[in-house]
């Protein structure tokens, strides 16, 4: 069951991976990085108790506080690149 | 134990359908915040009914523990991303596909 | 699934996908890793190259702007140098032993020695702690000195000069529109720096030690200042103690080193430290691991404040 799981894992993985490739605006890619990024921590834990390394789930944990992380990061970018745009518009005209 | 790994496998295939129609779902929506609800939903979910199962198969010690902890974060973060995403991607002027635009 | 994500780093103009793009590179990698079974080094990757990476690249782009300007033309000579460069690393690889084979060099005489007597030289479960901190510590010592250049480098590039190039408006400083963001990392930050804290001294017994500590302190830091303002992040953590403690990291590492020399060992050698050769390794092993990871912590912060600085300091002037 678990290898199912891990297989199930990275199919959802390469589809987030195809959303990010083709995602027409910035946010389906965030999404898509986010997804993957979760995905990532289900498939760390996983694969630790398919190989019975429980060690693994402290990866696991660095890896969802990361992934939180960025997310907010690349918001904040965005962010402040919008209102750079609008601020810069608002001097054109 | 057979009981405890009998039940840790249904929500083992539980969980992969929600993460796997999730998946789908990111693919395959049409816009952008209907994606956010198949991403953000089945994420959780599907993330805490895996951690669950493995939680099942850990038995009392301190891998418990940290499963718990993270499913925790997991269960705090997810909707804050989800949240984050939706307001960013509104404030940026991302606007929704709404019933008028399809009827064509 | 990497070979993809190279090509489309290397291929989109959009910085911000790229960026994105090399975090999930980075992420590959790091479970690469850890289907392989090298755990600590997965770890460093997820945390660096994941997290950290992203986030400096993000400040970057502030500052620099989203969109990479159109290439003049194609660089034949460059695409050539690259290809007869990587043909040539390739065919190398050929050569060398396969991936865990048992009659590789390496496996014969370093690691079986690692293995083997570690346990009874140094006494800590985590033989990855064990190469990394005594049987190669000189080499540490050099990563410490290594990390802590590169902030000097960043420190000297950034802060002399012109002060700032982009102004910040004054909405986007306060951020008090994220009042659910705020309160969530209000209540995740104290735990993030728990764990970190957890990593550095955990080293021993399972993955961890200095340089993911560090990684994840400076990214909870770095989450505060994103969300509450620089200003109050300086606060917080006033700048020239961040640079005293960037240079602290490595003189606490020199000083372990030269502790020992001043016991009648050599440079490092961390049996001479205590009573016995095992608790001293211990206590030098900890020692050092705390200078890493602050070090790391420090110029990591430090890197992040001078980017962000760049971007605040004109707002100042204009009030």
């Amino acid at each position: 069951m678990l290898t199912v799981t891990t297989v199930t894992l990275l199919l959802v993985m390469a589809l987030a991976l195809s959303r990010a490739f083709v995602g027409p605006t910035v946010f389906d890619r965030i999404l898509a990085a986010n997804m993957f990024g979760t995905k990532t921590v289900l498939l760390i834990a996983v694969i630790g108790f398919l190989f019975g390394r429980p060690e693994f789930l402290d990866i696991a944990m660095v890896y969802a506080l990361i992934n939180f992380i960025g997310v907010i990061g690349m918001l904040r970018l965005i962010e402040y690149l919008e209102d750079e745009n609008r601020s810069s518009q608002e001097e054109d005209a | 134990m057979e009981t405890y790994e009998l039940l840790s496998a249904v929500l083992l295939a539980a969980g992969s359908f929600l993460l796997l129609s999730g998946g789908i779902g990111v693919l395959r929506f049409p816009d952008v915040y209907s994606r956010m609800h198949a991403a953000g939903i089945t994420d959780t979910l599907g993330a805490c009914l895996i951690l669950l199962a493995l939680m099942l198969l850990a038995g009392f010690s301190l891998v418990l523990l940290k499963l718990m902890m993270i499913l925790a974060f997991l269960l705090i973060t997810g909707p804050t991303s989800s949240h984050a995403l939706g307001k960013a991607a509104w404030k940026a002027g991302v606007k929704p596909l709404t019933g008028k635009s399809l009827q064509r | 699934m990497l070979i993809a994500t190279a090509i489309g780093i290397a291929v989109n103009r959009d910085l911000l996908s790229v960026v994105m793009l090399s975090s999930i590179y980075g992420l590959l990698s790091a479970n690469f890793f850890v289907t392989m079974d090298a755990v600590d080094v997965a770890f460093t990757e997820a945390a660096v190259g994941a997290g950290i990476s992203p986030l400096l690249m993000f400040t970057t782009m502030a500052i620099v702007g989203r969109y990479e300007k159109l290439p003049h033309r194609w660089s034949l000579s460059a695409l050539v140098l690259v290809s007869i460069t990587g043909a040539l690393l390739l065919v190398a690889t050929m050569d060398m032993p396969a991936f865990g084979a048992p009659d590789a060099p390496a496996q014969q005489h370093v690691a079986p020695r690692y293995i083997e007597q570690s346990g009874q030289e140094v006494g800590i479960p985590n033989i990855v702690t064990s190469v990394l901190a005594t049987y190669r510590g000189f080499d540490t010592f050099g990563e410490v000195t290594v990390i802590f250049t590169a902030g000097v480098g960043v420190l000297s590039l950034l802060m002399v000069g012109d002060r700032a190039t982009k102004p910040l408006s004054s909405h986007l400083l306060k951020a008090s529109q994220h009042k659910i963001l705020r309160i969530v990392s209000k209540v995740l930050i104290a735990p993030i720096l728990l764990f970190a804290l957890y990593v550095q001294f955990h080293g021993d017994y399972g993955p961890g030690g200095g340089f993911q500590s560090g990684v994840i302190f400076a990214a909870a830091i770095i989450v505060y200042t994103m969300l509450f303002g620089l200003d109050s992040a300086r606060q917080v953590i006033d700048q020239a103690w961040v640079r005293v403690m960037a240079a602290v990291g490595v003189l606490l590492y020199g000083a372990v080193g030269v502790v020992s020399m001043v016991n009648g060992g050599n440079f490092l050698d961390y049996d001479v430290l205590a009573k016995d050769p095992l608790h001293g390794q211990h206590y030098g092993i900890i020692v050092i691991e705390l200078g890493v990871g602050i070090t790391v912590a420090a110029v990591m912060v430090l890197i992040y404040f001078s980017f962000a600085g760049r971007l605040v300091d004109r707002g100042h002037q204009d009030d």
